[in-house]
């Protein structure tokens, strides 16, 4: 499974599921998604396309379980490639279908604009912009299927095993 | 081959006869917490529950209702759990913290493994398990077909000896922890040493918690002496220690009695606590606060009642004490604890997460400052992104609430 995006740089330790998915944008709701990062980095929710890439540095993701993978995935986000990521956020964001690898160095081989080229199974990580390459945590089989199928709440669908609520 | 506790519950649960660092492995569940807050975060709902028996509901997140919004979520989450059997309804009135009753009830046993839709189920640690925070996807997905997959962490071994000094407690334990270890992503914290004789299963529940802020993947107690004694030797038979030989990535000791109270500055924990006795200057508090899965136990309510009583809480300064538990708030009720934090003009609120998440119940504006005994100090996380969050043990805590500034309470 490969992909490509264009990289965003939050280089800052221990951003946590609070800083990406405040309280004020947890019950979701029109325009919660400018609130998304807007501590570390004010406006810039707006300026991500499809497809882009979070590079971020190291413990990211830490706190909360909140589904901060699924409103970065909601931006456009399509990987996030991390120096060390709390495991909390990692399973949550598998799970919900968006790419999530551990890759020390990444802070070295980017900089914010760079595109990179991912392979998911081997967990190579080449800069197509300036050069140089990384070899991140790969994902394993079980967890690459989980992606394919676009997260567990796509396979559960599928098995018939969720439902919308009933309430009015 | 020789393996760690952690090792051990997951080979075990995967059928496999050993496990290392990286593997990963599907295992079966063996209990399952499901919040209110779930019916709230998503509209998607199992259609099936694969073990309703080893299914608990808990009211806490949002108690009482603060929204009709979160009202309606729920009524629907009463009528789920009847269409659905579930095992086990803690509804308001009868409700606690999720993971405050996890210990009350023994909802995790020892070896077990228990998954919650709340990072801090990391405290079953304490009762010799694993206890894993999931998102709602996997939530669904475990409660449809009751298995979820595992990294294998790596662990780090954390010996405590000797015994706390006076005004030093368990959560000073945790945030001393946090000064020398930092983050430890995918890493497991394993609890050993002669200290562990000086710590009941709710003072170890108080440091699991707290090894959540540390990014740790798990942070588990062995079965000893002080666990048969809360358990019961009828749930010991999966029981976990480590094995001779196991190895460890890392191999830390924290001397009990060395400690001093810490506090945790705002933004984050880890690599940010220090001795509160070396705080540079005084430090002018607007909100105290004592509550949370981590510290809102008996213990945390006495203390604060025996620092506050005959006292007053200092002008302009609001103490909020939060009980974790309806059984918490009763023993305190009966024990004279709430009338002593009433008379110094504290406010004594119903058990539920309030305050330490910020959406009610002694939410922060901006410019405030708290010192808290819960567990979390990310900005915003209390309320307003421009309040200052400073995190401490419940005696630091309620000694501030008098003297209106950040202060130690051996003082």
């Amino acid at each position: 499974m490969r992909m490509t995006g264009r990289c965003w740089v939050f280089a800052s330790p221990d951003i946590s599921t609070d800083l990406v998915l405040p309280n004020i944008a947890l019950r979701g709701g029109p325009g919660s998604e400018r609130h998304i990062l807007a501590a570390e980095r004010p406006g810039w929710s707006a300026l991500v396309s499809e497809g882009d890439v979070l590079v971020a540095g190291r413990n990211f993701g830490t706190g909360s379980g909140r589904p901060a993978g699924l409103a970065l995935h909601g931006l456009g986000i399509r990987a996030i490639l991390a120096e060390s990521i709390a495991e909390l956020f990692f399973r949550t964001t598998i799970n919900e279908g968006l790419a999530c690898l551990e890759c020390p160095g990444i802070l070295d081989l980017v900089r914010e604009g760079d595109t990179v080229q991912i392979d998911l199974a081997t967990g190579s990580v080449v800069n197509t912009t300036r050069g140089g390459e990384r070899v991140a945590r790969p994902l394993p089989p079980l967890l690459l299927n989980i992606l394919g199928a676009g997260g567990l709440i796509a396979s559960l669908r599928e098995r018939g095993l969720v439902e919308e609520s009933i309430r009015p | 081959m020789a393996m760690t506790m952690v090792e051990k519950v997951i080979a075990r649960h995967g059928g496999h006869d050993e496990v290392v660092p990286g593997d990963i492995v599907e295992c079966p569940v063996d209990a399952v917490v499901l919040l209110d807050l779930s019916f709230v975060e998503s509209p998607l709902r199992p259609s099936r529950i694969a073990r309703p028996d080893a299914v608990s509901l808990v009211f806490d997140h949002l108690v009482p209702a603060p929204t009709v919004e979160d009202a309606a979520a729920q009524s629907e989450a009463r009528g789920f759990a009847v269409r659905h059997n579930i095992g086990r309804v803690y509804d308001v009135g009868r409700h606690g913290i999720s993971h405050q009753v996890v210990l009350e009830d023994r909802l995790a046993r020892p070896g077990e493994i228990l998954t919650c839709n709340d990072s801090h189920a990391i405290g079953a640690g304490a009762l010799n398990s694993l206890g894993r925070g999931v998102g709602t996807a996997e939530m669904l997905k475990i409660l449809a077909d009751g298995t979820a997959w595992f990294r294998v962490p790596k662990s780090i071994s954390v010996e405590l000896t000797g015994k706390l000094p006076h005004r030093v407690y368990p959560k000073d334990v945790a945030l001393a922890l946090a000064a020398k270890l930092g983050s430890v992503e995918n890493c497991c914290l394993e609890f050993q040493g002669s200290g562990l004789a000086d710590l009941s299963v709710e003072d170890r529940s108080t440091i699991s918690i707290m090894c959540a802020e540390l990014s740790a993947d798990f942070a588990i107690f062995p079965a000893d002496e002080v666990l048969k004694e809360y358990v019961g030797s009828g749930y010991l038979g999966a029981a976990v220690w480590p094995d001779r030989g196991a190895v460890y990535e890392r191999e830390v000791v924290l001397g009990l009695g060395t400690l001093a109270p810490f506090v945790a500055l705002p933004g984050r924990i880890p690599g940010n606590t220090i001795p509160v006795d070396e705080l540079p200057g005084s430090v002018r508090i607007d909100q105290a606060f004592v509550g949370s899965c981590a510290n809102g136990k008996l213990s945390d309510l006495q203390v604060a009642a025996e620092v506050v009583r005959g006292a007053s809480v200092a002008p302009g300064v609001r103490f909020i004490v939060t009980p974790a538990s309806q059984q918490i708030y009763l023993e305190a009720a009966r024990l004279g604890y709430v009338a002593d934090l009433l008379a110094a003009g504290a406010v004594v609120t119903n058990p539920t997460c309030g305050a330490c998440i910020g959406l009610h119940m002694g939410v922060l504006g901006p410019g405030e400052t708290c010192i808290t005994s819960s567990t979390r100090n990310f900005k915003g996380r209390m309320g307003s992104p421009d309040a200052q969050i400073y995190v401490a043990s419940s005696a630091t805590v309620a000694t501030s609430a008098l003297t209106g500034t950040l202060s130690d309470p051996r003082l």
